[in-house]
């Protein structure tokens, strides 16, 4: 092809000036009903904060996210009972397999242990012969975007997020997700009636297992 | 070429067979890509355009229920450039797949609906009446009480030849329901293991490592169910599920295993699953209504803990747990694990095997966290130079052998790994 030719070619242009088709391109003319089918989008607004404006919010916010930053810093530091400890008497930890569940009685869950199975994992991870623990391994928590969802004179709701990395062997993995903590207010300190906690990849393959409570 | 029969010897196997990538890609294509491959369970895909993608082999394929209400499974592939049709893992896909490159559309049996600009093709090789514009499905679909399998063999045994006597697993689960049928728990726990899928399929049936490999969980649990008897109070059953994997060597070595052909086989039952609690009371009354009292203690009465369908199904029956086994390299497994509902029965039935689910087969496991762990060493052991051959020695010779059946005399026995080499051999030929 000589440049002239193309020169000419290029010249007859097409133009889509007017977008009048738009609603009905493509697969809306062939399937509207084809998957994925339903609008993607947030289920409901998070709640904002209940104690955000009255008297002693402040100091009530610093004394909950100092509780969320010690119950890291208990898991990161494998102090396994003094975690335990921090919750009620019948209190639960629960890791619900996927976001949309609201009870752990008659659904599937990752974790939904009692301080009684709590004390059973406690004592399985730190036993001579547990093999899975020899490799060396670790994690780090951090946790924020603390929200004080409820309160009440006998305790409250709080949101928070969290990030965990995870050494096991020569290999790092990443967790995330939400925590949601009702404490139960007892002296000047709190005890967890109930930790959900929502991982983002909850529902993706686990690349190995968890061995303790993220 | 491979010699893969000098690999296989009657009590022993060559360290290869779970390490070599050509013998791998050999197991994908005469093994999985051939024999019978479990879907999913008709409860998955109720509606019509309902569908769940899974693989078979190195095969995308896509279970779909039609408009007809029969299930299908199809190649998760358009005909026109190879992009899939389905992104997402399972979902309902509406009165077609429509791909979303360039908007061919398939009926849900898989043929052809409609061609974009379908002019374009006039006087071209390729017109929408040629089958090559249509999904391609899998050679044979069949499902047995409710369990959804495929093959992608056009010829081959039957699926209820390939399930044989092992087919007690759907049996055994089912039955155990006053109207004969299971209902999926639409949540799958996915585990990846580091290490080959014959770890899985040996350890299952495995009698004699749990109270090793589980010591530091069954010794645990054990304490803490003591320590609440002590107090009074009656531990509940799910603790039980824990506990009894510090049982002693002798206690494990009386547990039987039975060999079928193909490598299926059945570990007995341990665990003594039917306490006499009033909610049991009530269900097992609602099974003699239903079946007669002879029939429904038959179906109570069956000593199982775990079927396996080999080369890639644990099935434990009584508590309607099912792991599969997707291979995807010499050196990594994906495991998908479910459970099922049993129909009419009581909530606090259906808690005794979601407690199973939770505690021994949910990613939080505190059983397979140490088998994992033994599994992925296994792989790097085998992987070395420091010897060629795994032992199966264990009690050879000393088996009981009737007709295509071996039953172990101990429970500790090693026959369960030499039927299944004895399976993969009969696959591998020469």
């Amino acid at each position: 092809m000589t440049d002239a030719r193309l020169n000419e070619r290029l010249i007859e242009d097409v133009v889509i000036l007017h977008n009048a088709q738009a609603s009905r391109t493509g697969a809306q003319v062939i399937a509207p009903d084809h998957q994925p089918r339903k609008p993607v989008g947030p289920q409901s607004l998070p709640m904002r904060s209940a104690a955000a404006n009255q008297h002693g919010s402040a100091a009530l916010q610093h004394r909950v996210e100092q509780f969320l930053y010690h119950q890291a810093e208990l898991l990161d530091g494998k102090h396994w009972q003094a975690y335990v400890d921090l919750f009620a008497a019948d209190g639960l930890y629960w890791m619900p397999a996927t976001p949309d569940q609201t009870e752990w009685l008659d659904s599937p869950s990752i974790f939904a242990e009692d301080v009684s199975m709590m004390q059973i994992r406690t004592a399985r991870v730190t036993h001579p012969n547990a093999w899975s623990q020899a490799p060396m391994w670790g994690t780090s928590h951090l946790v924020g975007n603390a929200v004080i969802e409820s309160v009440s004179e006998t305790g409250l709701v709080v949101r928070s997020r969290f990030q965990m990395m995870e050494l096991r062997r020569d290999s790092v993995r990443h967790f995330a997700g939400t925590y949601r903590h009702s404490l139960r207010v007892q002296g000047d300190d709190f005890r967890i009636t109930l930790q959900r906690v929502d991982l983002v990849n909850g529902q993706a393959p686990f690349d190995y297992v968890l061995q303790v409570w993220v | 070429m491979l010699n893969n029969q000098n690999l296989i010897e009657p009590d022993r196997v060559h360290r290869s067979v779970y390490t070599d990538q050509a013998i791998f890609d050999q197991e994908v294509e005469g093994i999985f890509e051939k024999v019978w491959v479990y879907c999913g369970h008709e409860s998955q895909v109720k509606n019509s355009g309902d569908f769940h993608c899974v693989q078979i082999g190195r095969q995308p394929m896509i279970m779909v229920r039609g408009h007809d209400r029969t299930i299908r499974v199809l190649y998760n592939r358009c005909p026109h450039r190879g992009v899939q049709l389905c992104g997402s893992q399972s979902g309902n896909t509406g009165s077609a797949f429509v791909c979303s490159y360039h908007a061919w559309s398939f009926h849900l049996d898989g043929h052809i609906r409609g061609i974009p600009l379908q002019k374009g093709y006039e006087g071209t090789r390729l017109t929408a009446a040629n089958p090559d514009c249509s999904m391609k499905a899998a050679a044979r679909v069949a499902s047995y009480r409710g369990f959804v399998f495929a093959s992608l063999a056009p010829s081959g045994p039957s699926l209820e030849e390939f399930l044989g006597t092992a087919r007690i697993a759907f049996d055994d689960m089912c039955d155990r329901s006053p109207v004969g049928e299971v209902e999926i728990v639409p949540v799958c726990h996915r585990v990846i293991q580091h290490s080959n899928w014959k770890f899985f399929m040996e350890n299952q049936l495995d009698a004699l490592h749990p109270s090793v490999t589980h010591q530091s969980t069954g010794v645990s649990a054990s304490r803490i169910e003591q320590a609440l008897r002590e107090a009074g109070t009656t531990p509940p059953l799910y603790y039980h599920y824990l506990s009894t994997f510090a049982s002693s060597f002798d206690q494990w070595d009386s547990v039987q295993t039975i060999n079928f052909p193909r490598g299926h086989g059945i570990l007995k039952g341990y665990m003594g699953l039917r306490p006499n609690d009033p909610d049991t009371q009530d269900y097992v009354a609602s099974m003699h209504e239903a079946y007669g009292k002879e029939k429904a203690e038959e179906f109570l009465g069956r000593s199982i803990h775990h079927v396996l369908i080999y080369p890639y199904l644990s099935v434990q029956s009584p508590l309607q747990q099912l792991r599969c086994l997707r291979p995807i390299a010499p050196d990594k497994t994906l495991s998908e694990i479910w459970h099922f509902r049993l129909k009419g029965v009581s909530p606090a039935i259906y808690r005794r095997s979601l407690w199973y689910f939770n505690l021994v087969n949910s990613p939080a496991t505190m059983i397979n966290a140490d088998d994992l762990e033994n599994w992925a060493k296994a792989q790097w052991g085998l992987e070395s130079k420091g010897g060629d051959w795994v032992s199966f020695h264990r009690n050879h010779g000393g088996d009981t052998v009737e007709g295509e059946v071996t039953y172990s005399n101990n429970g500790t026995s090693e026959v369960v790994m030499r039927n299944q080499f004895k399976a993969w051999a009969a696959y591998m030929g020469t």
